[in-house]
């Protein structure tokens, strides 16, 4: 199965903590497919929230979605967008 | 009542109003069991099953509650969002079933393991914000453990009479389903007057006090005691005489505030036809309906603070144009005073922590601005965009000379010129302002208001500057006098220096909110006082009370005192005479000679002082 990755910096205010995770992880779990959400060498599952936000990504953080399985390129899309988009924050 | 002495504790005031009734202490970490239980093999899936059970309760528990948010709170709905996947999340959820099947132990003592892998997880992280949304776990591990230890799950619908609450903490949520229970008020050790907290209280009408450490500490469940949100004082175990008092006192306070708040939205204006705008002092843009609530003529001092603390980084433009917009809408067509950064500069993300051998007389407030121009023009073209959009007036802090003034002016003018330049809207006549609040200023006052459009007399800093007093130091606080004749003085120099020039002459430190201080004010002839909400209903009806020509006279007088001891003589005559409801037998303030005076607005000292030193 083909793995889809994007890189992305993480722009909003106070980072991935509460309510961008919240976003975050329930766009995911909209997807089949398996999500990682990447940092340095450290991966999480993206659809736990406990996990998002123990990854810790505060603003400027560059992370990397990578996705696998029959949507994977469609949640790649949805959830660079949300995080483009500074989680709607402002 | 019991037999143990009575204890009386201050506290800071959140919410006004006086309840006295049996305290209930609703205690976190009293579910969680000492010891491990030990499961027979038949026993691990019944264990699973009570966890699941009382999990799907939390769940229900938690939507339930998100159903209940008012519209103005929705910040914490998408908190109870996060708590929801935190619930079913696998650190907790999935890790406490692995965890109860494999070592065969109950479930209070799983999840404890559960919620200490997360904890540490946590701990590592660098960013401090970050790191403290480990609370949160806490708190949806806290719901579990209350079902799992069989207590109900709504702890205030078990309370089966009017009560007092004292808790570490509240968690918002909470305090919206106090209104429809028997709390009669509540106190907690944490929080300060605007913690979110204080804020709810307020919007609730709960009387409550916050940071009220030792009284929580000392609490014994079923005993009553005396809450007194408008001191902040809590007893326990009051003496009989103390409740007889209270009770006389709750009477009349009730009956005070009902004509109070009737009376709110009354113009500030004394019979004779003197008017004065009352205005508050907030942080918080959610503060702003409260404080027109209250009866506001328009925010005296937004202090702009907030956003530049705790963080990583610096704030940007665009969030802070974001704020300004929103409060200068959220109160048009009131004005707004907003006031640039007035921290030190070890408060700042960027800044030096190495810290100053005397902060007060550091580099602070508009000196930090002037020192990093990049950070001071971002909050200048923030404030301009936002100047479109209401009634905005720019206060500078901390002015102590007339170059800075002009530099302020210098800056201001290549921010504009840069807007004009980038076609970007803005209001070239917004009025700009300074506080006044060093000691040398008040004597350069007739100088500098050629050049600015108001000032804001700033009371709690130019007290301290003028009578050398650090009012955090306990072996000289009681010499913080707001009636030393040295303060009164240079309050009458920069109202007369301003009227001079023709500019409006406000004030907004705590002593423009206290109810002992407004005849003097009235008499100095200051044109606008801003203050803590909480205080406008109380401070407009006592001008509604006032004779203009007597606070003159009285005034006048007071320069003729030599000591605030004969300052305090002459108010403890003149007050209880001209406003018995406040002052007179049994009224709502008492005038205390030592220690300085004691309102409603006192309160933010603690806060004020925390910025200061």
């Amino acid at each position: 199965m083909v793995v889809f990755e994007q890189e992305i910096v993480v722009g909003n205010l106070c980072g991935l903590h509460g309510r961008p995770s919240v976003k975050l992880v329930e766009t995911a779990r909209c997807f089949r497919a398996d999500i990682k959400l990447v940092r340095d060498d450290v991966e999480v599952d993206c659809k736990y929230i406990l996990d998002v936000m123990s990854l810790a990504c505060p603003k400027g953080t560059k992370v990397k979605i990578k996705a696998c399985g029959e949507d994977a390129e469609a949640a790649i899309a949805a959830l660079s967008e949300l995080v483009r988009d500074n989680f709607g924050e402002e | 009542m019991s037999s143990r002495e009575s204890i009386s504790i201050f506290g800071v005031s959140a919410s006004p109003g006086i309840v006295i009734g049996p305290v209930l202490f609703l205690g976190r970490r009293r579910f969680r069991r000492p010891d491990h239980r030990c499961l027979d093999v038949s026993e691990v899936g019944v264990e699973v099953e009570r966890f699941q059970g009382v999990v799907d309760r939390v769940e229900e528990q938690l939507r339930e509650i998100r159903q209940q948010f008012i519209s103005s709170l929705d910040g914490y709905a998408s908190i109870i969002d996060s708590h929801l996947l935190m619930l079913r999340d696998r650190m907790l959820y999935d890790r406490t079933i692995a965890i109860i099947e494999q070592e065969k132990k109950d479930a209070e003592w799983a999840l404890d393991i559960a919620l200490n892998e997360a904890r540490e997880i946590f701990s590592q992280i660098d960013d401090p914000y970050l790191r403290e949304r480990v609370h949160d776990v806490e708190q949806v591990a806290e719901r579990v453990f209350r079902l799992l230890a069989g207590r109900t799950e709504d702890k205030f619908a078990a309370i089966d009479k009017k009560v007092i609450i004292a808790a570490r903490d509240f968690a918002p949520e909470d305090i919206l389903r106090m209104r429809n229970d028997q709390v009669l008020g509540f106190f907690t050790e944490k929080g300060g007057e605007t913690s979110h907290t204080a804020i709810v209280a307020r919007t609730l009408g709960i009387p409550a006090v916050v940071g009220a450490e030792e009284a929580v500490r000392q609490v014994v469940d079923g005993e009553t005691v005396v809450l007194d949100g408008i001191s902040g004082r809590i007893i326990l175990s009051p003496s009989r005489e103390q409740l007889d008092q209270y009770y006389e006192h709750q009477r009349q306070y009730r009956q005070y505030s009902e004509q109070v708040a009737l009376y709110a939205h009354l113009s500030p204006e004394t019979p004779d036809g003197l008017k004065v705008r009352v205005e508050a002092n907030i942080e918080m843009v959610e503060e702003a309906i409260q404080a027109i609530s209250y009866g506001a003529g328009g925010i005296g001092l937004f202090r702009s603070e907030y956003h530049y603390l705790g963080r990583s980084k610096l704030p940007d433009e665009g969030l802070l144009f974001e704020v300004y917009r929103n409060i200068l809408t959220a109160i048009s067509p009131f004005a707004v005073t907003i006031r640039t950064l007035d921290i030190g500069g070890d408060k700042l993300p960027a800044g030096d922590k190495g810290g100053e051998a005397n902060p007060a007389l550091g580099l602070r407030a508009i000196r930090l601005s002037l020192r990093d121009p990049l950070m001071f023009k971002t909050q200048l073209r923030a404030l301009l965009r936002a100047s479109v959009y209401g009634n905005l007036r720019i206060m500078f802090p901390m002015i102590a000379s007339m170059g800075e003034v002009l530099a302020v002016k210098g800056y201001l003018a290549e921010v504009m010129a840069e807007l004009a330049g980038q076609k970007i809207p803005f209001n070239e006549q917004v009025p700009i302002g300074i506080m006044i609040e060093v000691p040398g200023a008040v004597s350069i006052a007739d100088v500098l208001a050629k050049e600015v459009d108001f000032f804001s007399i700033g009371t709690n800093d130019l007290i301290q500057y003028a009578l050398a007093i650090d009012r955090g130091n306990e072996n000289v606080a009681h010499m913080y006098e707001p009636f030393h004749p040295a303060v009164l003085r240079m309050i009458r120099q920069v109202v007369e220096a301003g009227h001079e020039a023709g500019i409006e002459v406000g004030m907004c430190g705590e002593m423009a909110g206290d109810m002992s201080c407004l005849p003097v004010l009235l008499g100095l002839g200051l044109d606008q006082l801003s203050m803590n909400s909480m205080a406008i209903p109380y401070v407009k009806r006592m001008i509604r009370h006032s004779i203009a020509e007597e606070a003159e006279q009285l005034a006048a007088s007071i320069f003729r005192c030599a000591s605030s001891r004969e300052v305090y003589d002459l108010l403890g005559e003149y007050l209880p005479r001209h406003y018995p409801d406040e002052f007179g037998p049994g009224g709502i303030r008492t005038l205390r000679k030592s220690g300085g005076l004691r309102t409603v607005a006192d309160n933010k000292q603690g806060m004020d002082r925390a910025r200061i030193l």
